[in-house]
C-alpha cells in the first residue's frame, strides 16, 4: 500500500472517532494540533486503524510516536 | 442483549438530544479505568429511551466513596449505582496473599463486597448492579486447579458462587452477568492487552456496547420495562413443516432430524412460560388443523393449556396480533413475536413498531444460538404466583364467554361470587408486590416502583399504612392483584402514595371495593381526608379521571375525599 493511500485511511478513521470532517494530517502532525485527540480519544483511534488495516501494535508502540509521519511508518512496516 | 451498536455510534449518541427521555442518575465505581463505560451506557441509554446521567467516581476510589459518609458518592444521590470490581485485580490481590491464605479469597472478597453493599445500603435507597467476574485462567495448576481450593480459578468460580448466593438473598442487588459476555465472544475479544497496559481498561472496546446492553436491560426492567408475552408463529418455528398440506404425521418434530431443533425450541418456550412470559400463537391455518398437533402429537412440549391466546385463522397477521394484545391488556412494547417467514415479520415490524420482532435464522438448527444472546425476558423479579399467570389469562377468557350470555352486568357479576382477601404487606406477599409495583403501567395512579427492599423499609416506618387485595371468583383465583401505599400526611390527612392494579381485573367492582376499604379503614383511625394524585406517563391515561369519576374533590392538582360524607359504593365483591 502507499503512503499516500496509508495517510488516507489513517485520515478516514480519525474523521469518524473524532466526528470531525474537516481534519487533515500529514507527516508533522501532532495530538497538540488536533481538537479533541486526547489520550483516551487516541486509544479509540489506534483501534480504529488495527481495524482498518488488520494489524496489531504492541502496547509499547501505542504511546511512542512522536507525529503522524512515526505512527505511518510503523503501519507501513506491518502490511 | 448483545447488541449490534458499535462503541463508534454509541459515542455519537452523546452529542443527541436526551430531553425527552427518562432521567435516572446512575453512579459507576470501578477499580480500573471506566470513561469509555460510562461513554457506551450513556449511549445506549438512549437507544433505550433513557437520560442516565452517570456520575464516574475517580479511578480505584470503591472503598472510600462507600465508607465515608460525605463522599461525592452520597452527595450525587444516585438511584443506581454500578459497581465494577474486576477479575484483573482480584488476580493482583491474589498474588499478593501468603500461600497459606490462597484459599480464603473467596471468602474474604465475598465478606468486603457484603460490607461494601450493606454500607451503600444503610445509606441510600439505590439499587445497586454488581458486575461478575470473567474467568482468568493463569495455568498454574492446569486441569488441576478445578481440584485445588488453593487456586485462583478454584476461587473466582467459588466467587461467582457466592455472589449468586449473596444476590438471591439481597434485594435490590442485581449481578450484571458480564461473565456471559465472554463466554459469548471469547476472551480475546473481551479484553485487549495492549489497552489494559496503556489505560487500565479491562474491556475492549468491541465489547463494551454489549456490556452496556446488559446494564442498561437490567435498568429497564428495574423500571418496568420488560418483555410479558411472547407470541408464535406455528407452521416452520414451533414445528417443522406445514401441519395443513403435510398432515399431522409428517410435520418434524421430535428426535429425528431437524426435529430435534423445533423441540428445543418448545422446551425453550415451556420453561419461559413456566417463568411467567405469557405465550399466545398466531398462524395462518385452519383453527382446527393448527390445535391439532397440540391435541394429538406425542412429541409436543407444547400443550393447548400452556397457550394463553391461541389465534389461527386466514386474517392478516397484524390485525390478529392487535387482536392478542386486546385479550391479554399489555402494551405491544412488552411483547415479542417470532415467525420463520420474513415477508409476515416485515409486515408486523411495519404496522406495529413497538413491537419486538427478531429476525430468525433461516436454519431452524440456529433458531436457539441465536436467540440466547439477545436476552429479550430479562427481568428484575420472580414469584411463585408467576407460573400461574398463563392460566389466568385463559380465565379471562372464559369468564368474556360467560359473560356474553347475561342481560346485563350487574346480573354477571353477582354470580361471580367473587372474595377478596385484603392483608396488609408481609412477608409472603413481599415478592409479588414487588413485581406487581414494577409490572403495572396502566392502572397505576403515581407509578412508583418498590423493590422488595423498599417495602421492607416501608414495614418498618411507623407513618404508611399498606394494603393488598386479592380476587377469586367461581372460575378460579386472580392472585394478589391491587395495591394501596397510604402515607400519613397530617393528623387528618392520608396520602394515597400508590394506588395501582392488575389490568385483568378491570371491570369487576374492584375500585369501588378497594375505596369501601380504604375510607372505611381512615374514618376507623380518625383522619378526615384520603388525598389523591395522578402522574400521567405514556401508559396510564386510563386512569385520568380515575378519582374524579369516585367522587373525589379537584384541589390544587390533587384529589380530596372527605371520609365522613362517604357513602360505600355498590360492589359484589366480599372481603374474605
Amino acid at each position: 500500500m502507499e503512503r499516500v493511500e496509508i495517510l488516507e485511511n489513517v485520515k478516514a478513521v480519525f474523521i469518524d472517532v473524532l466526528d470531525n470532517e474537516d481534519i487533515e494530517l500529514s507527516d508533522e502532525t501532532t495530538a497538540k494540533d488536533v481538537d479533541d485527540w486526547d489520550s483516551l480519544n487516541h486509544i479509540q483511534l489506534i483501534v480504529g486503524i488495527e481495524k482498518k488495516f488488520k494489524i496489531r501494535f504492541t502496547s509499547q508502540e501505542i504511546q511512542s510516536w512522536k507525529n503522524v509521519g512515526e505512527m505511518l511508518n510503523a503501519i507501513q512496516a506491518k502490511l | 442483549m448483545i447488541t449490534s451498536y458499535t462503541f463508534s455510534h454509541l459515542k455519537k449518541n452523546l452529542k443527541k438530544d436526551f430531553s425527552s427521555l427518562r432521567r435516572l442518575k446512575v453512579a459507576l465505581l470501578g477499580d480500573t479505568a471506566t470513561q469509555f463505560l460510562v461513554t457506551a451506557i450513556r449511549g445506549l441509554g438512549f437507544e433505550r429511551g433513557f437520560d442516565l446521567d452517570i456520575w464516574e467516581a475517580d479511578f480505584n476510589q470503591i472503598e472510600r466513596q462507600v465508607y465515608d459518609p460525605t463522599s461525592e458518592l452520597y452527595h450525587f444521590e444516585p438511584q443506581i449505582i454500578i459497581v465494577f470490581q474486576s477479575t484483573h485485580k482480584l488476580l493482583t490481590k491474589y498474588g499478593k496473599l501468603k500461600p497459606q491464605l490462597y484459599e480464603s479469597l473467596a471468602n474474604t472478597e465475598m465478606d468486603n463486597i457484603g460490607n461494601l453493599i450493606g454500607n451503600i445500603n444503610s445509606k441510600l435507597q439505590a439499587k445497586i448492579i454488581y458486575y461478575n467476574y470473567p474467568e482468568i485462567n493463569d495455568s498454574v495448576f492446569g486441569n488441576y486447579a478445578s481440584k485445588t481450593p488453593a487456586s485462583f480459578l478454584f476461587q473466582l468460580r467459588k466467587l461467582s458462587y457466592l455472589l449468586m448466593e449473596y444476590a438471591s438473598k439481597t434485594p435490590g442487588f442485581f449481578i450484571c452477568d458480564i461473565a456471559d459476555i465472554q463466554n459469548q465472544v471469547g476472551k480475546e475479544n473481551m479484553f485487549k492487552p495492549s489497552i489494559y497496559i496503556n489505560t487500565e481498561m479491562v474491556l475492549n472496546m468491541d465489547v463494551l456496547p454489549a456490556v452496556a446492553a446488559k446494564t442498561v436491560d437490567i435498568i429497564a426492567a428495574i423500571n418496568g420495562q420488560f418483555k410479558k408475552c411472547l407470541i408464535l408463529d406455528l407452521d416452520n418455528t414451533v414445528w417443522g413443516g406445514i401441519i395443513g398440506d403435510d398432515g399431522l404425521e409428517n410435520i418434524a418434530i421430535g428426535t429425528l432430524g431437524i426435529g430435534k431443533a423445533f423441540t428445543e425450541f418448545q422446551y425453550w418456550a415451556k420453561k419461559l412460560k413456566n417463568r411467567g412470559v405469557i405465550l399466545a400463537v398466531c398462524s395462518k391455518n385452519t383453527e382446527n388443523i393448527a390445535k391439532e398437533p397440540f391435541e394429538k402429537h406425542p412429541d409436543m412440549v407444547l400443550h393447548l393449556d400452556d397457550i394463553a391466546v391461541f389465534v389461527a385463522n386466514w386474517e392478516n397477521k397484524v390485525d390478529n396480533i392487535r387482536h392478542i394484545q386486546r385479550v391479554l391488556n399489555i402494551g405491544f412494547d412488552s411483547m415479542v413475536f417470532l415467525d420463520d417467514n420474513p415477508f409476515e415479520r416485515n409486515m408486523v415490524r411495519e404496522a406495529i413498531p413497538e413491537l419486538t420482532v427478531p429476525e430468525l435464522p433461516v436454519d431452524p438448527a440456529e433458531y436457539l444460538e441465536y436467540l440466547y444472546p439477545l436476552n429479550l425476558f430479562e427481568t428484575a423479579s420472580f414469584s411463585e404466583a408467576d407460573a400461574e399467570r398463563t392460566q389466568q389469562y385463559q380465565l379471562a377468557a372464559t369468564r368474556q364467554a360467560v359473560m356474553n350470555e347475561f342481560k346485563n352486568e350487574e346480573e354477571f357479576l353477582k354470580s361471580l361470587e367473587m372474595v377478596s382477601l385484603v392483608e396488609p404487606f408481609n412477608k409472603f406477599n413481599t415478592p409479588r408486590v414487588a413485581q406487581l409495583s414494577q409490572r403495572s403501567n396502566q392502572f397505576n395512579l403515581r407509578t412508583v416502583r418498590y423493590t422488595e427492599q423498599d417495602i421492607e423499609l416501608i414495614n418498618k416506618a411507623d407513618d404508611y399504612f399498606t394494603f393488598t387485595f386479592t380476587l377469586e371468583d367461581k372460575f378460579g383465583d386472580n392472585g394478589l392483584i391491587c395495591i394501596i401505599v397510604l402515607k400519613v400526611l397530617s393528623l387528618s390527612t392520608l396520602f394515597i402514595e400508590t394506588w395501582l392494579m392488575s389490568c385483568r381485573v378491570l371491570k369487576r367492582g374492584m375500585e369501588e371495593f378497594v375505596l369501601n376499604t380504604i375510607t372505611d379503614f381512615a374514618k376507623k383511625e380518625g383522619y378526615q381526608y384520603l388525598k389523591g394524585e395522578y402522574l400521567p406517563t405514556a401508559k396510564n391515561e386510563m386512569v385520568r379521571h380515575h378519582y374524579k369519576n369516585l367522587g373525589f374533590k379537584e384541589d390544587n392538582g390533587y384529589f380530596l375525599l372527605e371520609v365522613e360524607k362517604y357513602q360505600n359504593k355498590t360492589c359484589y365483591i366480599s372481603a374474605k
